[in-house]
């Protein structure tokens, strides 16, 4: 029994924890420097406990640095991504799950395809696109590449959802004298709740990181998003490192809040057919 | 009649939207790459502007610089993807097991998933840093350095530092993965091996590991990919330096994109990637047998 209980804590336990501690310790360790004054943060000896936590750091990152800008451009530019993925990706859902047609493979082998193309590749044609039709330096163009490269997976996770939909519910729904739009806004919309809240975590944890086109796209920096705020912390002369650390909290508030909701979906979400890293 | 030519035409409508999506911001600019990879393309210097057939590539090939980010990629991809595997396999084997709290570590060790590359790399230049970096005063106190090291400016650490932040965020991606295909592995065969004495090392190299060959094989190759093309960590942590030493091919392409303006030489550098990663994914298919076994 005591081999067995030594068995357990050395295949179990220690593995588990030390990668938990290499999980945690980075997260740990900004939390911790977030609340420290600069002073502190460059001293010696190093501390692993703010001696007197401040939170000048957050006041500086939110108000002079513009994550409270920031915040809201990023906050802008997901939700309106999301709710163009949500609204194409039920209708291409919808179409895989209820039609037979003409090239359905093809479009399926199209969405699993395509999200192997390397962002990088696409920053410059998309770029000199967007500048021809000057929409260079908008949201409107973040927009537009963010709803394209989280569409393949969000439509093919959400034809996952609807499969579980039961057709024969909107044909009852149908002799009941309901049109196919009634049937769909009535009956399927209502049961695939759960699943389009999913899809849109998804794709809003998507969204929200964004880096490389935001990067390529904004020059004027009240329209920056949370990522491109964070790397131009990182590159400033003389960096604020309390202030940085504190963006870095900012920044993880809704990518962790999200996450919180769909871990218990992570598992069947991501090996329903789908590729995202 | 009426009636019948509408319900053909629904499914296309309701692609249609997605079509025009990809179509236009993916497969429309997708070509022009390989347009562009044959022309002299320089927006400050417009009259050289014009097709120059294959002078780009003969350039990208007779350069040090493809040779040695074609380097960087191979390392990074092997150390990443090698690593990975290991510590998610590690990871997914133990959350497999019940045991109290199971639920809490899940979410733990889950949770670096829905980081950003640039978050990720915030997060370990606080680590890494010379002075003030937490990493060099733990290495000091259990005596293993005795100078701080510039994890990050340092040509022979700097690689090692930029996989271990990458590998913080990668862990989750094989461990959600196999734990998802374990999940879906019968017991009885389990019992089965239990009734025979098998030790659990022998029932992980004889029965797990088999069973879960495709989606080994599978999220291997994925994650290949996905980390070849990979940018934003690099690219915030350490901008492919010092000297070009974490400058990957896609790093390469996204600092053409980004800082220089030489587009058709980076599109030329973006189609030999594509072909690169193009017979890796079909030599390592092949060479697996993937799906072979079963009708996958």
């Amino acid at each position: 029994m005591k081999e067995k209980k030594r068995v357990i804590v050395f295949l179990r336990w220690l593995p588990l924890i030390a990668i938990n501690i290499f999980v945690l310790f980075p997260i740990y360790w900004a939390v911790n420097t977030s609340f420290k004054g600069e002073g502190e943060i460059l001293g010696k000896p190093i501390t692993y406990l703010p001696k007197v936590p401040i939170i000048s750091n957050f006041v500086e990152a939110w108000k002079n640095v513009g994550f409270d800008k920031y915040f809201v451009n990023s906050l802008k530019v997901s939700f309106i991504s999301v709710i163009f993925i949500v609204v194409v990706a039920i209708m291409v859902g919808y179409a895989l799950t209820r039609y037979k047609f003409k090239g359905k493979g093809v479009f399926m082998g199209l969405l699993l395809a395509v999200q192997f193309i390397p962002a990088a590749v696409l920053l410059v044609p998309l770029f000199n696109t967007f500048k021809t039709m000057h929409l260079v330096g908008s949201h409107l163009a973040l927009i537009v590449v963010n709803v394209t490269f989280q569409l393949p997976f969000c439509c093919i996770l959400m034809k996952g959802f609807i499969e579980g939909v039961p057709i024969a519910l909107e044909e009852a729904a149908m002799i009941d004298g309901c049109s196919r739009m009634q049937g769909i806004v009535r009956v399927v919309i209502p049961m695939l709740v759960p699943g389009i809240i999913t899809v849109a975590a998804f794709a809003l944890i998507g969204c929200w990181n964004e880096f490389l086109f935001a990067m390529m796209f904004l020059n004027d920096p009240d329209m920056y998003t949370v990522p491109i705020g964070l790397k131009m912390m990182q590159g400033e002369y003389g960096v604020h490192y309390g202030a940085m650390a504190s963006g870095a909290i900012i920044a993880m508030i809704i990518p962790v809040a999200l996450f919180a909701y769909l871990q218990k979906y992570l598992v069947t979400g991501l090996s329903a057919g789908a590729v995202k890293g | 009649m009426q009636k019948k030519q509408k319900t053909v035409l629904t499914p296309y409508l309701l692609i249609l939207p997605a079509v025009l999506f990809i179509g236009c911001v993916m497969i429309y600019p997708l070509c022009k790459v390989f347009y562009l990879a044959f022309q002299n393309y320089n927006p400050t210097m417009p009259f050289l502007n014009g097709f120059c057939g294959i002078d780009n590539f003969v350039k990208i090939l007779t350069t040090g610089e493809f040779y040695s980010a074609l380097l960087v990629s191979l390392k990074w991809v092997v150390s990443e993807v090698g690593l990975q595997l290991v510590f998610g396999m590690i990871v997914a084997l133990i959350l497999n097991q019940s045991f109290r709290g199971r639920g809490f570590f899940r979410a733990m060790t889950f949770v670096p998933w829905a980081m950003s590359g640039v978050l990720t790399a915030v997060l370990f230049s606080l680590i890494f840093n010379e002075n003030f970096g937490v990493l060099n005063d733990i290495l000091r106190k259990l005596g293993i350095i005795k100078e701080n090291v510039a994890w990050l400016a340092n040509s022979k650490t700097v690689l090692g530092s930029v996989v271990v932040a990458e590998l913080w965020r990668g862990i989750p991606f094989f461990a959600i993965s196999l734990l998802a295909a374990m999940q879906g592995l019968s017991q009885d065969i389990y019992e089965a091996a239990k009734v025979d004495g098998c030790t659990r090392f022998q029932t992980f190299r004889k029965i797990t590991l088999p069973l879960l060959k495709n989606t080994i094989v599978l999220t291997t190759l994925l994650r290949t990919i996905w980390e070849f093309n990979s940018v934003d960590l690099i690219y915030s942590l350490t901008g492919g330096g010092p000297v070009g030493k974490t400058t990957t091919l896609s790093m390469l392409i996204a600092n053409q994109a980004l800082t220089t303006n030489n587009y058709g030489y980076g599109s030329a550098i973006s189609v030999i990637s594509f072909f690169i990663l193009a017979i890796v994914a079909v030599i390592y298919i092949k060479a697996s047998g993937f799906g072979k076994e079963s009708d996958e």
